[in-house]
């Protein structure tokens, strides 16, 4: 999940004897499940949640690099390190898809860029976090990578035509990170007493800012219960995070690691495991910059986009100037 | 605005004997390095043998809203199906 917190524009579900004509035909199709397209219309909130939606989730792909990036010189061996790279690769893949989709809806691609350097718009709170050592990636990999296709594979169905596809797309390349993270920790599960060790500890770290990914419970919320009927959300937070917990048990089970959670107890009533929530404060806080890596990832960010700057006028001007030469050419 | 890269639409023959599929977009400064990038962005898992690649602005589409005159017709022309016409079997296959 790598959109949190997505604030929806409006106040909340519109009842249908208030809306116009075109609205009320608007949501007609999002029931029947016709995609909406671009040039299709739209109103005016549903457009403007979108692109803080889609926005977000392309920014997190984005800076989601930075954690892993700092492995790849680092990977313990030549095929890690490819398959790293490979993986950090396809993260930015995923950030041009969803940008380029974010982009139907009428905003420039720099204007985005510009929001996220400005603060104006937010990544996922997951990646204020260190990779402090190799295990960490197998547990980004496994954890991280895990959780969010929790969230994408249901987006896959959403209403925006262009979201939905390149939620198609990023679903078809998540579970090779999944399980490319999961390879790493069975490896050192599976190894030295001081490997097992280093894998209990990235499990340890990164279990709850994982939960965190998925949002503070919304299911009293009158702005998700817009976008579920929008069809831009399509689980509650709650109901997406327990389907995470479900499925990573016993993950973590085989790997002979302990979730670090006194109260993770299975359910049989329920049919589910119940747990501990994270520590909300903690995540507020993250979300106000004041997780561990904030500073360090915006500045990142902001080197790449000011030290970049040249390299893309200069590719720009050349091809202004041979474009120019080939027209006096002809 | 900026001196932004132009967006350019991207069209992949998946494998030989298919068509071109548009995929997606992406920005580049040109023709040349839009098909890098292109490969870049959407044939890392084998996904093509052929791009096509052609700045956005040059593509001309029909407008959502003349939907109904566009389309519309063909919809009660059933008799351009093979279906629409009855044979008998014992003409056997046609």
């Amino acid at each position: 999940m790598y959109a949190q917190m997505i604030k929806t524009a409006g106040t909340g579900v519109k009842p249908r004897e208030e809306m116009t004509p075109e609205e009320a035909a608007f949501q007609d199709r999002i029931d029947a499940d016709i995609k909406i397209e671009p040039k299709d219309w739209m109103p005016d909130e549903y457009r403007a949640t979108l692109v803080r939606q889609i926005g977000q989730h392309a920014h997190s792909e984005i800076v989601g690099q930075l954690p892993e990036g700092n492995w790849i010189t680092r990977a313990p061996t030549l095929e890690r390190k490819a398959i790293l790279l490979a993986k950090v690769q396809d993260e930015a893949g995923h950030g041009l898809y969803l940008y380029c989709a974010a982009e139907t809806l009428g905003v420039s691609r720099d204007e985005l860029t510009e929001d996220l350097l400005s603060g104006r718009m937010k990544y996922s709170s997951i990646f204020n976090y260190p990779t402090l050592n190799w295990a960490d990636i197998g547990a980004v990999g496994w954890l991280v990578d895990g959780a969010a296709i929790m969230n994408q594979v249901p987006l896959q169905r959403t209403s925006y035509g262009p979201y939905s596809r390149a939620m198609i797309r990023i679903c078809k390349e998540e579970s090779f990170h999944q399980r490319q993270g999961y390879d790493i920790m069975m490896k050192m599960a599976q190894g030295t007493e001081a490997q097992k060790k280093m894998a209990q500890d990235a499990l340890n770290r990164f279990w709850y800012p994982s939960l965190m990914m998925f949002g503070p419970s919304d299911k009293e919320s009158v702005h998700s219960a817009q976008s579920m009927a929008w069809k831009i959300k399509i689980d509650s937070n709650d109901e997406l995070r327990q389907r995470f917990v479900d499925q990573t048990v016993p993950q973590a089970e085989y790997l002979g690691l302990t979730v670090p959670d006194d109260k993770l107890k299975w359910n049989e009533e329920r049919g589910h495991y119940d747990f501990s929530e994270p520590d909300w404060t903690e995540f507020f806080n993250v979300l106000k910059g004041k997780g561990p890596c904030n500073t360090e990832r915006m500045n990142g960010r902001k080197r790449a986009w000011e030290d970049g700057a040249w390299v893309r006028d200069g590719l720009m001007a050349h091809a202004q100037k041979r474009a120019a030469r080939k027209v006096a050419a002809e | 605005m900026k001196n932004e890269w132009p967006l350019w639409e991207v069209f992949i023959r998946g494998q030989h004997g298919l068509s071109h599929r548009h995929v997606g977009s992406l920005h580049a400064p040109d023709a040349e390095m839009a098909v890098k990038n292109a490969r870049d962005v959407y044939t890392r898992r084998n996904e093509g043998v052929s791009i096509w690649v052609v700045e956005a602005r040059h593509i001309t589409a029909t407008n959502p809203g003349d939907k109904g005159p566009m389309f519309e017709p063909s919809e009660s022309k059933i008799y351009r199906h093979p279906t629409f016409f009855d044979i008998p079997d014992d003409v056997g296959a046609m």
